[in-house]
């Protein structure tokens, strides 16, 4: 199991002819993510070939859903067409919209955030790398290969740092790695996550990366608390920011006391989360918790 | 990206909002000119910087003449506050305040819309007013679809409590503020104090804008709010080109791929250093995004390189989409360029995406300044050794 997609989820391609569109979705259909079509506004009717296959491009996702059914779409349009974009696919009645593009400007992200909110849509990102269950499921730019399928849930707002997590647990393995984006705004936060991967039977252990600025991570924590029985290890980033400047996404910044690294470490370990100080130590003590708590099951011993 | 005061006053003014006139003057003769052209009568000299307490600090001073004014600005200009130098001041009208009021439209990341603060209490720090009168700061949820309109506007100063006879006009300005936020795509409007005078006009006396970089693309406008004169000059290099670049104060030059993943880098050196003579630490952030080419990568080492107190330089890549390939292709590219003028020592951490690939044609170029290293916390050790040495001299 995996939470909120697996292989049998049909996904819709936004943008799918645009040159990071075209070069994510040959990768996704080489995982086996079940790409059935691709949108993109003036090119209905033509094609992308991938793998021999011809995917279906279509002018709107009103006909690339009608066409297809599909519940998932992956948004890869330019950051100015990123509101019409997932605006049209809440519109067209998809469950789930992952947000690829980088740099939308918040207000943008405010408005189709809220908007997806009403229709009970989930929306992951924007500015993220989507999720992926290793072996089952991949919308997004997660590299596939790096982890087998496990049971260690993660949820991050940084890509290269899931990408970094997956690889120092690969042995190990994950049920679903999120990766939630760094923008100021986003949809699915650290708080979703941990609720659906304490609610999923293929997690035993929950992984939360997190970095400055915001205070998610705070808030994460005391979700922690109060609603989360299975092991958390966390990690965050950022300790050696100063004050005032954007560390590369948009939402990475301490103002003032606020959102730093510090802060977001006490507040997870008074809440029980065991926080690494380096990456690799943060892969100890998985290993640590995971032999701690005896939940290896006999398929994953080697 | 946060403006000067100036700036926020025209925005403002752009916008329909109530302010006093104001000019930017930069030397003492600008300051007097500038007063004379007010009509000689009383001004506020204000000292622009990007922070708090300028009062506190001298930078904001009466001047009851044009003379009066350039020996204030003489006084103010050159200033230090909170780290920030003063090169420029504003001359603005002077105003006779019956009250002063606070209001504040940002964004609030936590409940993902915005937020308005609004306080009859102004003038002070946002901070100490929230602290020592919480129940005098009105927080209102604004919905990011609408925006601060008319209605919103009508119940936050109804909230406030304003005076009957003040909340049209109150109300009719915060509208025009909350059309400016979104105008601008600001993440921040911040007007304290909000003042009334004497002959019951409502005017915004200060302002404090911050706008959403992100949204650059749609106003080219922008660009002249840029001030690059007190941006560190390899900020601006970066920039220009199309690097995420922040200069810090150490000697270890840090390039990677993601904005956490650098971050994290930073961390793992920082720590590396804590116990090494001469405690070494992170000179820079400069992360070179997802999927980049050798051309990148090469840019980067290049500004860098350039930093004078850069003595050591480490690369820590996990390839998701970026190739380690391209990353190794850059780093050559960079010391075929360089030449002999390359001195300082490159330690390389490559892993994921064309990982063998990009070894091998390190391997094979062979240069004697780059080290290869397994492990980013192999490669942090040896980055904090290598600097240490270099700044005991050992």
């Amino acid at each position: 199991m995996a939470i909120w997609l697996d292989h049998r989820s049909k996904v819709i391609v936004q943008g799918m002819t645009g040159s990071q569109g075209r070069k994510h979705t040959a990768r996704m259909v080489g995982f086996g993510t079940r790409i059935v079509a691709g949108v993109t506004p003036g090119k209905g009717g033509t094609t992308l070939t991938v793998e021999e296959d011809p995917i279906p491009v279509y002018n709107s996702m009103r006909e690339a859903r009608h066409a297809t059914g599909a519940t998932v779409s992956a948004v890869f349009v330019p950051p100015a067409d990123a509101k019409a974009a997932v605006l049209e696919a809440i519109a067209a009645g998809v469950g789930l919209i992952v947000c690829i593009t980088e740099g939308v400007p918040v207000r943008d992200t405010a408005y189709f955030n809220a908007a997806a909110q009403d229709a009970g849509v989930r929306l992951i990102g924007p500015n993220c790398p989507g999720l992926i269950s290793p072996g089952r499921s991949n919308v997004g730019i997660i590299p596939p290969n790096i982890a087998r399928p496990g049971h260690i849930g993660l949820v991050s707002k940084s890509g290269t740092l899931t990408y970094q997590m997956m690889y120092e647990l690969g042995d190990i393995g994950f049920s679903t790695c999120v990766g939630i984006g760094g923008d100021p705004i986003i949809g699915t936060t650290h708080i979703d996550c941990l609720e659906a991967f304490a609610a999923d039977p293929d997690t035993d252990v929950i992984v939360v990366i997190g970095e400055i600025g915001g205070d998610a991570e705070e808030r994460a924590a005391a979700y922690i608390a109060e609603h989360v029985t299975k092991p958390v290890v966390g990690y965050v980033a950022g300790f050696t920011a100063p004050e005032g400047k954007t560390m590369g996404h948009a939402g990475a910044i301490v103002s003032g006391s606020s959102g730093t690294a510090e802060s977001k470490k006490r507040a997870l370990e008074a809440n029980g989360v065991r926080v690494g100080r380096t990456p690799s130590q943060t892969a100890t003590l998985v290993r640590e918790v995971i032999r701690e708590q005896q939940i290896m099951s006999a398929a994953w011993r080697v | 990206m946060d403006l000067y005061e100036h700036q926020a006053r025209d925005l403002f003014e752009a916008g329909g909002v109530p302010v006093l006139r104001g000019v930017v003057a930069r030397t003492p003769a600008e300051a007097r000119a500038a007063a004379e052209a007010l009509g000689g009568g009383t001004v506020v000299v204000k000292a622009q910087v990007k922070t708090g307490g300028r009062g506190k600090a001298g930078g904001v001073k009466l001047a009851h003449s044009p003379a009066e004014a350039a020996d204030r600005a003489a006084d103010i200009l050159g200033l230090d506050i909170k780290g920030h130098r003063v090169r420029a001041v504003m001359v603005a009208e002077g105003a006779d305040i019956a009250e002063e009021y606070y209001f504040s439209l940002l964004l609030d990341r936590a409940n993902r819309r915005y937020l308005a603060l609004c306080s009859r209490s102004g003038g002070m720090d946002i901070e100490a007013l929230a602290a020592e009168h919480p129940d005098q700061l009105i927080r209102h949820p604004i919905d990011p679809r609408v925006g601060l309109d008319a209605a919103a506007a009508a119940a936050i100063v109804a909230e406030t409590g304003f005076a009957p006879e003040d909340r049209a006009e109150i109300a009719r300005v915060l509208t025009l503020l909350g059309t400016v936020y979104a105008d601008a795509d600001a993440t921040l409007v911040e007007v304290n104090p909000l003042v009334k005078t004497t002959d019951g006009r409502i005017i915004a006396l200060d302002g404090k804008v911050s706008l959403d970089e992100n949204a650059g693309f749609r106003h080219p406008e922008w660009a002249a709010l840029r001030d690059v004169s007190t941006e560190n000059p390899l900020e601006v290099r970066a920039r220009a080109r199309g690097l995420n670049y922040v200069k810090l104060d150490g000697q270890i030059g840090i390039i990677g791929n993601g904005a956490g993943l650098v971050m994290s880098t930073l961390d793992v050196v920082a720590y590396a250093g804590e116990d090494l003579p001469g405690t070494p630490r992170p000179a820079n952030f400069l992360d070179i995004g997802g999927g980049a080419s050798s051309r990148v990568m090469a840019d980067g080492l290049d500004i860098i390189l350039s930093d004078p107190q850069v003595s050591v330089v480490l690369v820590n890549v996990f390839g998701g989409i970026t190739a380690c390939s391209e990353v190794a292709k850059g780093i050559r590219e960079a010391l075929k360029q360089l030449g002999n003028r390359a001195t300082k020592p490159i330690v390389v951490r490559l892993d994921g995406n064309a990982v063998a690939v990009g070894l091998a044609i390190l391997e094979e170029y062979d240069h004697p300044l780059v080290r290869l290293e397994k492990t980013m916390d192999g490669a942090a050790r040896a980055v904090a050794e290598l600097a240490s040495a270099a700044m005991g001299g050992n």
